[in-house]
């Protein structure tokens, strides 16, 4: 009997995958360790390896295949004595998608992240969760489905223009019609408790008038006509462009950060920081640290900061679930970084209470894996609030959005040179504007301003937080 | 030791024996039981015998006016006993039919009368003997009979049911219809259209009364036109079977009663559901007002005992008790850890009704009145016959289509079609609502020309102010 090779589950919550690359091909032996294909789910590609020995007698699942369910078979592995061609021959298994619940338990840890049922699932950008639609299932269809496949939403005309006048996004409503087709019934139902897309709503509109024989102006001779498949976005067509497909991170950008900005109200609260102090102590550090060949950053020193504030500012570091708060034990901070696919936010955990050191030869890991594509999911999915530093790039001062589920994000700009009073005279000191953005459902603006003064507190005398 | 099925059905009409099928499709062995013929009401005495008269009458409405179409016949008749006998014909194929299906599908076919005997048991009495069956299921499909007037008994001889009215010995020469539902404007229409003086009388303003009043204005119009007199508003009160024929009290909408002398007349005032003598009161099952009651899957909240079809409620046609059997049969098959099969519960709105008289009526959804009520903002369409080539070269100028929809999301709310053929053209419709199709698709669809189907489009043309062809 050929060993079947399933869809790998690569974090907890993984639903489907893309099969990126095949690393063997049809007729290489392989041995346990072997990397047999790169998979990349969300936010990471991921290498899997070879459990068992044998020889790949096929390859059911061809490279670059979006959607491939957790579970389904993508290659066939003859074992050792076996024929390969005859293995290849054998009837082809039927890919059966692994249930979900049952290879991937949810992730109960308290402590990071929110509970799992409010926890956006990362494993699919189109099985989102994140809308409670499980709620929406009719109890009258005893075998409900999503109307999600792959890309394709099986949904009824008459339930997308519903959708798309209510601005209910159709990926997170759980279809009850044949196939898991989302019908009339299950909008209606969705209506209650599907997050709105306000956003979305006009461009479903365009799609649904393209879909008429009515002639619409909003589609002019040349452009792309929009169907009813996607949301479609009309863009000049005449222009010289070309078209690329989205990544799997992209599209979980997009999904992630339009949900923040349409369901969290913001508030930002900004300070400006003289770095100065900051500044010495670092040079200070790294002359001792140059032994043990970590140079410590002006960020690590700032996420220190922003940790130990969060941990003496308890009501900032939260997760707004709707019906309750949740208060974190502990300041895990997530740290933007920018990869050539997208941003990715690598975790530097309890980051209050772990030397600056230790951050920084952490972050330095964690990056250069961010940017191979490389971190594993429990590397980045989590956090209880994040850290965003665009100093490099001259930015002086910026709102971040928040990243959900998490209560607020700094926003971190430039250390410039600016006149400054120091001891009654004018001076000039260097100072950096932070901008925290603030989930202002669960945090009011006096707590929010009590964490930047702390913040700002500790970067400018930051011994504080060394100490 | 009695017999051990996975399902036993009681009763062999459209609803039954689908369920059965279906059943035994998924694997459960199945048994049904039946105290007449296979096939119950709708092929023997209801749905198929009907349409086979209807045909005759039909044919005999042509060849009458066979001069319209440039013809000469010279004088057509008609020979009773043989146009019976077709009918009678039809109805037997389809009861062999039946029996063949069951066959096929080893389904043990139990003759008899069955009684509920405790979970699980079925008792049919065959004759002196009584056989038992014992099943996980029992579907309950023992359908329903024609309504009695209180004071004056059906006789089969002068004053006839629906079953009577099938099987005529003589023409009527004077026919009074009571009830204008689907069956009475039928046998009217039969009757008129082979040379019957037919009189309709109703209690409510309009005949038809479940279908769109436009529909109901329609046909009043053209009912009469071709000779049918038309009682609305109108009661019996007593009817006396005389030497003749029978004596008939009634009174009218002004209020005054009125007799008159009729050759015969048919009861057509509704149905009974079979709910007496089956053993539901022991088990504990609950009617309402005689039907049994169920949910969207055809559970009676009794473990094990499951009804679809007439005895379950209104609309008492086949085609709602078939697709009742197949949902039934399959929430049973899954209820007993089969995977593959996913039944959706009914959804009652989406079940056609048709009515085979000339012109024909059919319809689906919501009627305009009922989408108002409901509180839908409409944009109604209507397209007539006139406007159509193929139905102008049918010589079938008559009737419409209406078409509702909700005008703040398309969905089609209803349809309503009275004229040649609509009883086949409705099914479009019926998909359309089925898959929840907007008023955009519809437009969109290409349809054949020349056909009648062309009306359908215009119809949805129409309600968006978009008509071609009128």
């Amino acid at each position: 009997m050929p060993i079947e090779l399933k869809m790998p589950a690569l974090s907890p919550t993984m639903e489907e995958g893309t099969l990126a690359k095949w690393l063997v091909k049809e007729g290489d032996s392989v041995k346990s360790g072997d990397l047999l294909a790169e998979i990349e789910t969300d936010k990471a590609t991921m290498e899997f390896e070879a459990v068992d020995e044998g020889t790949v007698a096929k390859i059911m699942v061809p490279e670059g295949t979006d959607g491939v369910k957790v579970g389904a078979v993508i290659a066939l592995i003859a074992g050792e004595g076996e024929d390969a061609s005859a293995a290849a021959s054998a009837p082809a298994p039927t890919a059966t998608p692994a249930p979900t619940g049952s290879t991937a338990p949810a992730v109960e840890e308290k402590g990071y992240g929110a509970s799992p049922k409010d926890d956006p699932k990362p494993g699919s950008t189109d099985l989102d969760s994140a809308t409670g639609s499980n709620t929406a299932r009719p109890a009258s269809a005893p075998t409900a489905s999503s109307g999600t496949a792959g890309d394709r939403v099986k949904a009824s005309p008459l339930a997308r223009r519903i959708a798309a006048d209510k601005g209910i996004e159709l990926g997170g409503v759980q279809g009850s019609g044949p196939g898991g087709r989302i019908v009339k019934a299950d909008i209606e139902n969705a209506k209650a408790d599907a997050a709105p897309a306000p956003a979305s709503a006009p461009a479903e509109k365009a799609g649904a008038a393209a879909g008429q024989a009515a002639p619409t102006p909003a589609t002019p001779a040349g452009g792309v006509a929009p169907t009813t498949e996607t949301k479609a976005v009309w863009y000049d067509d005449s222009i010289p462009h070309e078209e690329e497909k989205l990544s799997n991170i992209r599209k979980t950008i997009a999904r992630r950060l339009t949900e923040s900005k349409q369901t969290v109200p913001h508030i930002y609260l900004t300070v400006d920081v003289r770095l100065d102090a900051l500044l010495k102590l670092r040079g200070d550090l790294n002359k001792g640290l140059t032994s043990r060949g970590v140079k410590l950053s002006v960020n690590d020193l700032l996420i220190k900061a922003l940790a130990v504030a969060l941990e003496a500012t308890p009501k900032c570091n939260v997760t707004f679930t709707g019906d309750k708060l949740i208060k974190y034990g502990r300041a895990d901070i997530s740290v933007a970084v920018s990869t050539p696919t997208g941003l990715i936010t690598p975790i530097i955990r309890d980051a209050a209470n772990i030397s600056v050191s230790k951050i920084s030869t952490q972050m330095k890991e964690l990056a250069g894996r961010a940017k191979d594509g490389k971190l594993k999911p429990e590397e980045y999915q989590g956090g209880t609030a994040s850290l965003s530093n665009m100093g490099m790039f001259g930015i002086t001062q910026f709102d971040a959005v928040i990243n959900p589920p998490q209560g607020m994000i700094l926003a971190v700009g430039a250390g410039e040179q600016r006149p400054a009073v120091i001891d009654g005279a004018l001076g000039v000191a260097t100072v950096m504007s932070a901008t925290g953005s603030f989930d202002h459902r669960a945090i009011d603006g006096a707590d929010g301003a009590e964490l930047m003064k702390l913040f700002k507190e500790l970067v400018e005398s930051p011994l504080g937080m060394v100490a | 030791m009695p017999d051990t099925y996975d399902l036993v059905v009681l009763g062999s009409g459209p609803g039954g024996y689908v369920a059965a099928i279906r059943a035994a499709q998924l694997g459960l062995k199945t048994a049904i039981v039946e105290r007449e013929r296979l096939g119950g009401i709708c092929l023997n005495w209801g749905c198929i015998p009907t349409k086979a008269l209807l045909r005759t009458s039909e044919i005999y409405h042509y060849i009458t006016h066979a001069d319209a179409y440039g013809l000469s016949v010279e004088k057509p008749s008609f020979d009773l006993a043989k146009v019976v006998d077709r009918s009678r014909k039809v109805a037997g194929q389809l009861n062999a039919g039946v029996k063949g299906l069951m066959k096929k599908n080893k389904i043990t076919v139990v003759e008899g009368v069955g009684t509920l005997a405790g979970k699980g048991k079925l008792s049919v009495k065959q004759g002196d003997q009584t056989v038992e069956l014992q099943a996980r299921d029992i579907i309950i499909a023992t359908g329903a009979r024609a309504r009695d007037l209180p004071f004056a008994k059906a006789d089969g001889q002068r004053i006839w049911t629906y079953r009577d009215a099938m099987v005529p010995k003589e023409m009527p020469s004077k026919l009074l219809v009571i009830g204008s539902g689907a069956i009475g404007v039928e046998f009217a229409s039969f009757y008129n259209d082979m040379g019957a003086d037919v009189t309709i009388v109703e209690m409510l303003d309009r005949i038809l009364p479940v279908e769109d009043a436009e529909v109901s204005d329609f046909m009043a119009k053209a009912l009469t036109k071709q000779g049918i007199k038309l009682l609305t508003k109108a009661s019996i009160e007593k009817l006396e079977t005389t030497a003749g024929g029978v004596n008939a009290a009634l009174k009218t909408a002004d209020g005054k009663t009125e007799t008159a002398e009729y050759s015969h007349v048919i009861v057509a005032i509704g149905i009974v559901p079979n709910t007496e003598n089956i053993g539901l009161e022991e088990l504990g099952v609950q009617t309402e007002k005689g039907h049994i009651k169920t949910d969207g899957f055809g559970r009676t909240g009794v473990e094990g005992v499951w009804a679809i079809g007439d005895v379950t409620g209104a609309p008492w046609l086949a085609h709602k008790a078939s697709h009742e059997g197949v949902i039934a049969a399959e929430a049973i098959a899954q209820a007993r850890g089969n995977k593959d099969v996913h039944p959706h519960p009914m959804n009652k709105a989406n079940i056609p009704g048709c009515t085979y008289s000339r012109p024909q009526v059919a319809s689906v959804g919501l009627t305009e009145a009922k989408a108002k009520e409901a509180g839908y903002a409409l944009k109604v369409g209507k397209f007539p016959f006139i406007g159509n080539g193929k139905a102008i070269a049918l010589g079938e100028a008559e009737g419409f289509i209406k078409t509702v929809f909700d005008a703040k999301t398309g969905e089609l709310l209803g349809a309503h079609m009275v004229g040649a053929e609509v009883t086949e053209l409705i099914q479009g419709y019926v998909v359309a609502r089925t898959m929840e199709t907007t008023e955009a698709e519809l437009m969109e669809t290409v349809f054949a020309h020349p056909t009648l189907s062309e009306m359908m489009h215009e119809s949805v043309l129409s309600a968006y102010g978009r008509a071609l062809h009128f």
